[in-house]
């Protein structure tokens, strides 16, 4: 694989690894710990928002974070012909 | 038939099921001894780093930490599943494409030196080792409560099982285990949350039923919160914890938990890079399936507690209450002399287990020696969240004999994973690597079986005579993985420039100031045990957060050295080129 190809895929998956790991840092340190008082007064049925982030909305955002980033990388690594 | 006759069966057959597999897979050389031959589906890997993660204190403790810390327990929630998001974006692809067995055979390699190996095996021993104490623990704990022997007996038969798969198989045996262990515990937990969430919200999703109305209509989360307030506990969805220091904890819990060797070591059981991807996925989605339920159920139990027995005359409390006061899981003292339990805020006990003494109180109750003097009568152990579930639901005996085969299910596969990590270390790291390089591949087997043997003896030794530290030290393992382990892979994927020098002195920093910080303020083992308190942490950390700043120490100092000396050679550079890009993973190598 030519030099140049190779730091435009690793370029574009860092990009990737920055856009899921905000995401990540904003489901659970933003919405579960920091933020977590002004989300309470929203309510998602029973539950207040902030505290349903804390023990049930950020692993199910987990999850998908690592689903949708298998899919990118398995697309990426087409493009790039690194797939096997 | 009585829930002991059904415990022996069902124990029984999951027993010889777990045995059976060992037999199956047994491993016919280092390679599949240290990772399953390299050829285990995403899929398998998924459901056995899933059984590899989830203890005995994730089975049985986790729903009780949280019924009785509210949202305090976040930590736990998060920290523990957040960290696989680390594991799949930033290391477990890139480790799989370097292919080789242990995680200090990439220290050593990356950062060309056998100093960093040996700081890489010292730390693995040490973290494996005191989390795989309290795991023998915990095997003997579960078998002691269901099935009526002693607790040290229970750790002999633990030792007995985990030695033959883990002598056998080596990680082949293990892995197949692990996946039956996962099917086993996580039914023995789903089916009695299902049957107690019906019951409060007759909702049959855990997940949603805690945030659904009971019959009277009202939100079973404002219900509790309305209980806790009354009584003058702090409300169940709000914390006592400060703000920064949830946010430390939760951090170092995911950090460590991306560093910790036997997780780190499933990600090289796979064939190919996009598998190691893939398999992350999926453990952490057989992992949300058991830590998404944990939080319902503890909601269920706080809640059924708060409302049975506050102001309950002991006369007239469930029979689920007395049974599990005689086993000393519940004890009540009459403080008023009113003959109705009070449970209010505070210890009820002195210490941390109540003393009980032969003899009946005046309603019939045990009598303890060190009640104390804050008026809530009631001690109960966090256990019994889990434990007594079946029953407060009403459920037939063998789904109660169920709980007890996944709660065994969950201790042995923990147990058995750290015990590779610790006989792969000694026989391929140091052996192998260090001191006798030329053995032949036969050869090395024998020792990693052997090693097994001493790393189940050494283990078993520690669930008969823990030492007195082991609970605390459990903080002690994430703070080291997330201190030492954490950065210096990362930044061996991620930096080019990062060089041995930067490596080893940031992993050593990282490693003595989360060390000191441990022995300082939980241990007491340094410094003046008067000023040990919350009040001296520094910057309100406390001792469990403490990694996170470990962690940053570790990177910051390696940053710093590594632009003072010299860069790594050019192969070292070549090799991280090279686990970037994901295609020609091959086989993992023993050179």
């Amino acid at each position: 694989m030519e030099l140049s190809q190779r730091k435009k895929y690793w370029r574009e998956n860092l990009k990737y690894l920055a856009i899921l790991l905000v995401i990540w840092f904003l489901v659970s340190y933003g919405f579960g710990i920091l933020l977590v008082d002004e989300l309470n007064t929203i309510r998602l049925g029973g539950f207040k928002l902030g505290f349903w982030f804390a023990q049930q909305g950020s692993i199910y955002v987990f999850v998908l974070l690592i689903f949708v980033y298998v899919r990118l990388m398995n697309k990426l690594d087409k493009k790039y012909k690194v797939n096997e | 038939m009585g829930i002991q006759t059904w415990t022996f069966i069902i124990v029984g057959i999951t027993f010889a099921l777990y045995i059976g597999i060992a037999i199956w897979s047994r491993a016919g050389s280092t390679k599949e001894f240290y990772i399953a031959g390299g050829g285990v589906s995403p899929l398998a890997n998924g459901l056995a780093t899933a059984a590899d993660w989830m203890s005995a204190a994730s089975f049985l403790g986790m729903a009780g930490i949280i019924a009785f810390s509210g949202y305090d327990g976040s930590v736990y929630l998060m920290g523990w599943t957040g960290g696989y998001v680390l594991l799949a974006l930033l290391l477990a692809p890139y480790l799989r494409k370097f292919g080789k067995f242990t995680v200090p055979d990439f220290i050593g390699d990356r950062y060309y030196s056998n100093v960093a190996r040996t700081v890489a095996v010292v730390a693995a021993l040490f973290v494996s080792f005191t989390y795989v104490a309290g795991q023998m623990r915990g095997v003997g704990v579960v078998f002691s409560r269901f099935l009526d022997v002693e607790v040290n007996t229970g750790v002999y038969i633990g030792m007995a099982v985990v030695l033959f798969y883990a002598f056998l198989g080596g990680m082949k045996g293990i892995t197949y285990t692990q996946v039956a262990q996962y099917c086993v515990l996580i039914f023995a937990f789903m089916v009695p949350a299902i049957f107690i969430s019906i019951m409060a919200t007759g909702n049959p999703i855990p997940q949603l039923g805690f945030g659904s109305a009971g019959e009277d209509g009202v939100y079973l989360l404002d219900k509790l919160d309305g209980l806790m307030t009354e009584l003058g506990f702090t409300a169940y969805t709000d914390g006592t914890k400060s703000k920064t220091d949830v946010f430390f904890i939760t951090a170092a819990l995911m950090m460590g938990t991306a560093g910790l060797p036997h997780v780190i070591i499933r990600f090289f059981t796979v064939p190919k890079v996009k598998d190691a991807r893939k398999s992350a996925g999926y453990a952490l989605l057989f992992i949300a399936i058991l830590y998404t339920t944990a939080p319902a159920i503890a909601v269920f139990a706080r809640t059924n507690l708060m409302e049975t027995v506050q102001n309950t005359p002991y006369k007239e409390i469930p029979s689920w209450f007395t049974k599990w006061e005689d086993t000393g899981l519940i004890a009540w003292t009459d403080k008023n002399g009113d003959g109705k339990i009070q449970y209010l805020p505070g210890s009820a006990i002195e210490g941390k287990k109540p003393q009980f003494i032969e003899g009946r109180a005046d309603f019939g109750q045990r009598k303890i020696t060190n009640p104390s003097t804050t008026a809530n009568e009631l001690y109960v152990d966090r256990d019994i969240t889990v434990l007594a579930n079946p029953e407060i639901a009403g459920l037939p005996n063998w789904i109660i004999a169920l709980v007890a085969a996944g709660g065994l299910a969950a201790a042995l596969s923990t147990a058995a994973g750290l015990l590779l990590v610790i006989s792969t270390s000694i026989s391929h790291d140091l052996i192998k690597k260090q001191l006798a390089r030329d053995i032949s591949d036969k050869k090395e087997l024998l020792i990693a079986r052997l090693s097994a043997v001493l790393a189940v003896i050494v283990a078993g030794y520690f669930g008969i005579n823990p030492p007195g530290f082991v609970a605390s030290v459990v903080a002690l393992a994430f703070g080291l993985a997330a201190s030492s382990f954490f950065p210096a892979i990362v930044m061996g994927i991620f930096s080019k420039r990062m060089n041995r020098e930067g490596a080893i002195s940031g992993m050593v920093a990282g490693l003595a100031i989360t060390t000191y910080y441990i022995a300082r303020f939980k241990l007491g083992w340094v410094g003046n045990p008067e000023t040990s308190g919350a009040d001296n942490w520094w910057f309100g950390i406390s001792p469990e957060g403490f990694g996170t700043v470990g962690m940053l120490v570790n990177f910051a100092v390696a940053l710093v050295i590594s632009q003072f000396t010299s860069p790594p050679p050019q192969k070292v550079q070549e090799i991280v080129e090279n686990i970037r890009i994901p295609s020609g993973a091959g086989d993992a190598s023993n050179h």
